[in-house]
């Protein structure tokens, strides 16, 4: 696998993350590792921070990992998963603040070009301007 | 019952969130997305499963494992929120605390984790409204702070009715969320009347 920022997807629903996930795939390509996770620790709508360090771990690298959230919970929950990784890890892991969908996907195609970790985010975070 | 004090303590709160789920989960209707009691509830279960664990650790471990089992099993933003509040006041904890002091600084340090895990204070609609005021009237009154507690929670989860949210779903609402009790205050305020129906009692 090529050596470009990771993305992972969290969403309060299973079916949110992972058709994001599938959209990235198919828009993207395979230049970019991808992870996602949804739903509370009981399978139901909500986010679950052991899923959420799961899903970094999957596809952690040092060339960082860009992480996607819908709502509230999914924000403070990513926020926390982040801070529980060891420091060496956590800091080379952002959380972006652009929408889901529309960010993953600008995010990716970045990260598919080789770009670093703050250029990833910031292409992201554009997207809402 | 248990016998030791962090036993019963671990008791009552479940028992409150466990009793109090659905009335949790209504005010969380109102104005959030409807989950606060069902995530509460998941999260004080894994406490409950673990008593026998959690009650073998000193105070400090205790907490923090508590926090810890909250973060891993709520599923919402509550479940970072009381989880640092616990991790940070476990941190801040002497084995034994023997006077208001211990405690007033412990819960500073979970009040202050708490601010820092959401972005939020005093006046946004949230748990802090009832965490905040009640750290301010222990400190004030050593002599009483169990009566002191529960008045400064009853008053803070009342005032959080008229507040517009600014964090959290709520917030989405803008001025539509003046006039409901925030969830999140009503369950700290909960929890702050389990554990002075337990310190009164000892």
């Amino acid at each position: 696998m090529t050596d470009n920022v990771s993305i992972v997807i969290v969403s309060h629903s299973p079916k949110v993350a992972e058709g994001v996930a599938d959209m990235v795939r198919q828009m993207v390509g395979d230049e970019v590792r991808i992870a996602f996770c949804g739903g509370n620790p009981d399978g139901g709508l909500g986010t679950n921070v052991g899923a959420i360090m799961a899903a970094i771990e999957e596809v952690y690298t040092p060339k960082g990992v860009a992480i996607l959230v819908d709502l509230g919970g999914a924000e403070t929950n990513s926020e926390m998963a982040r801070e529980m990784l060891p420091a060496e890890m956590a800091a080379n892991i952002v959380i972006c603040n652009a929408p889901l969908v529309e960010g993953a996907i600008m995010a990716s195609t970045e990260a598919s070009c080789g770009a670093d970790l703050e250029t990833v985010r910031s292409t992201a975070e554009e997207f809402q301007a | 019952m248990s016998s030791n004090l962090n036993g019963r303590l671990l008791e009552a709160t479940c028992q409150t969130i466990s009793e109090h789920a659905d009335e949790l989960t209504r005010l969380d209707q109102a104005i959030g997305d409807g989950d606060h009691g069902i995530n509460m509830k998941r999260g004080f279960d894994a406490l409950a499963a673990a008593a026998e664990e959690l009650q073998q650790l000193d105070l400090p471990s205790a907490l923090q494992k508590a926090g810890m089992l909250l973060v891993m099993n709520v599923g919402g933003a509550s479940g970072p929120l009381y989880g640092s509040l616990l991790m940070a006041m476990g941190k801040a904890a002497v084995d034994t605390p023997s006077c208001v002091d211990d405690v007033v600084s412990m819960l500073r340090a979970g009040v202050d984790a708490v601010k820092a895990r959401g972005k939020s204070d005093v006046g946004a609609k949230t748990m802090l409204d009832v965490l905040v005021p009640v750290l301010e009237a222990i400190e004030k009154n050593p002599a009483s702070p169990c009566a002191a507690a529960r008045q400064a929670a009853d008053m803070g989860l009342e005032a959080t009715r008229a507040m517009q949210a600014t964090k959290g779903r709520a917030s989405f609402l803008g001025e539509r969320s003046i006039g409901h009790l925030d969830p999140g205050a009503r369950s700290s305020a909960l929890l702050v009347h389990a554990i002075c129906n337990v310190l009164e009692d000892s």
